[in-house]
């Protein structure tokens, strides 16, 4: 069997993101960019799955400008057998996402696609979902637990009430929680080897992704500041403070 | 026309307040009409809750044996042909929600809007993107059908108890799936309030030490009849169950009274609580990022502290 991975570069997860003063985005000159955290996760589960022979090949998938190359140089570091590039200068929304995926879905025929249950940049939680839809297969999204066996994935979701277990027969889309694994580090050695794994590049335009159906994003804004608190000394007054405030 | 089609959350047969919230969010919209779709193999009693929901035009209800769980797969398809003559689908931004809009979305080909903060116009809505660091103003096409999810701590819930909408059973003619199967729900039972309605929330984090230690939590909660809620670091290490979780990729939520204890403030857990009436901070280490949000701040042994907040009170 197959994996493809969706593997998006984002801001790095421990930058403070500056809304720009004009509104028109966010500064990304300049700034730390990494894999998106739910993505090494599903790139972990995928090279688990290879480790334990469920799969024999990881193609991990890029889509972005020419300079994701060394983003995808990572992911092959950290194991994967190949890298698929769509280069395309335009932001992809979840929607379009999901079509690009449907067409290399088609091309490459996988067992298996796992993605992050949402990138740590637009916040969307929609491609997995999305894809499964136009795909017309199962979806495991939040997953924490997955166990593939006799041409079925029996997998742990994370939902707000508790852990709900489901069975999804393959090809199926799974998309991972934070409690799936522990992404490996990528050794020296790796990135050496990296270098020589085969990455192929396609041009968004050349796939023939459906258009249409995008969101306008006008305007970017700052989150309102919470007024500056006050420190109190000791519990007595802690509790006084909620009890005025009619809090206790 | 603009006419609201609110998917409704349930479990054991009870409606989610998650539902009022997402009609909160249709109200705001000013429609003509805002119904309910319930889905579920026995929808009667989850649709008479839903019918007492203020601004709910009619219910609308999917009785069906493969509804008796909320797999996505199988409900999709039966939203997507009841959404036929609706301008906008909301749900609720919790994991069924998300589990759902999007595959509805992606069936009818258009975008969605996850998580709306607020509502600009009948297509103009704000959403929190980078952990909830920046706020998006988005458009969407007026010619097509509007999916979206509502952050529900953004909004309060829809007054329960005056209304009584007509309840109609919807016969949606649609071939499902068997490819998703639901084999088990495993739920932390709790006696306590409900982390995501609660008007009163205490969290733990990785300063709490152990399972063991948690108890302190737990207790001082209950004396002050508060859902506890816990950090990423505290649900990692074992301490509580994942549901517990609060921010980016856990609960968001906006309880009146948030305390936050030995939780050092980490950007993805500020963005679980930023809505939240008073938050209270109680942490060792007065440099804690926790303490740039807090109103109130105390700096101290949590352990010293919990015991003398119990005598205080």
């Amino acid at each position: 069997m197959k994996i493809l991975v969706g593997y998006k570069r984002v801001v790095d997860y421990n930058v403070r993101i500056q809304v720009k003063p004009d509104g028109t985005g966010v500064v990304t000159e300049g700034v730390k960019l990494s894999a998106n955290p739910f993505d090494d996760i599903a790139l972990e589960e995928a090279l688990r799955l290879r480790e334990k022979g469920v799969a024999e090949e990881v193609v991990i998938v890029g889509i972005g400008p020419a300079d994701l190359t060394a983003h995808l140089r990572n992911g092959l570091a950290m194991g994967a057998n190949r890298a698929i590039h769509v280069t395309t200068a335009e932001a992809i929304q979840p929607l379009t996402a999901a079509r690009t995926f449907l067409k290399l879905v088609e091309k490459e025929q996988p067992g298996l696609v796992i993605l992050g249950k949402q990138a740590i940049d637009d916040d969307a939680n929609q491609t997995g979902q999305m894809l499964a839809a136009l795909w017309d297969r199962p979806q495991a999204t939040f997953a924490s637990k997955v166990e593939i066996a006799e041409g079925k994935a029996t997998v742990t979701r994370e939902v707000d009430a508790g852990l709900e277990t489901i069975e999804a027969e393959l090809p199926a889309v799974i998309t991972t929680d934070l409690r799936l694994n522990e992404p490996r580090f990528i050794k020296l050695p790796d990135i050496m080897k990296a270098k020589s794994k085969p990455i192929e590049v396609i041009e968004f335009a050349s796939l023939g992704v459906e258009a249409g159906g995008h969101l306008k994003t006008t305007h970017y804004a700052a989150p309102p500041k919470r007024s500056k608190g006050v420190m109190v000394n000791d519990a007595a007054e802690l509790v006084a403070t909620l009890k005025q405030k009619g809090l206790l | 026309m603009t006419k609201i089609l609110v998917i409704a959350e349930h479990l054991d047969g009870k409606l989610n307040p998650s539902t009022a919230r997402a009609v909160s969010a249709a109200a705001a919209v000013k429609p003509e009409a805002i119904d309910v779709l319930v889905l579920a193999d026995n929808a009667d009693a989850i649709a008479a809750e839903a019918a007492k929901i203020e601004g709910v035009t009619r219910v609308l209800t999917a009785n069906r044996t493969e509804n008796a769980h909320a797999l996505a797969a199988v409900l999709a398809p039966q939203v997507a042909k009841a959404a036929a003559g609706y301008s906008h689908v909301f749900a609720p931004s919790t994991t069924f929600g998300k589990d759902l809009g999007p595959r509805v979305a992606a069936l009818l080909g258009v975008p969605q809007v996850s998580d709306v903060m607020t509502v600009e116009g009948s297509h103009t809505f704000k959403r929190p993107v980078y952990a909830g660091n920046a706020i998006v103003t988005v458009e969407a096409d007026p010619a097509l059908p509007v999916v979206a999810t509502i952050r529900t701590a953004s909004w309060p819930a829809a007054a329960i108890g005056a209304n009584s909408a007509p309840v109609e059973a919807l016969g949606l003619d649609v071939a499902l799936p068997s490819h998703t199967r639901f084999v088990e729900l495993k739920q932390g039972k709790s006696d306590r309030p409900d982390l995501q309605s609660a008007s009163k929330v205490v969290s733990g984090g990785r300063g709490v030490g152990s399972k063991e230690n948690f108890e302190i939590i737990y207790k001082f909660a209950d004396r002050i009849g508060a859902a506890v809620g816990a950090s990423r670091a505290a649900v990692d290490a074992g301490y509580v169950p994942n549901e517990m979780q609060v921010g980016q990729t856990g609960k968001i939520i906006a309880p009146e009274l948030y305390m936050a204890i030995g939780i050092s403030g980490a950007i993805q857990h500020l963005t679980g609580i930023k809505d939240a009436g008073t938050i209270v901070a109680i942490n060792k280490d007065a440099e804690a990022p926790i303490f740039e949000v807090a109103d109130i701040g105390l700096v101290g042994d949590l352990f010293k502290i919990i015991p003398e907040l119990e005598s205080a009170l």
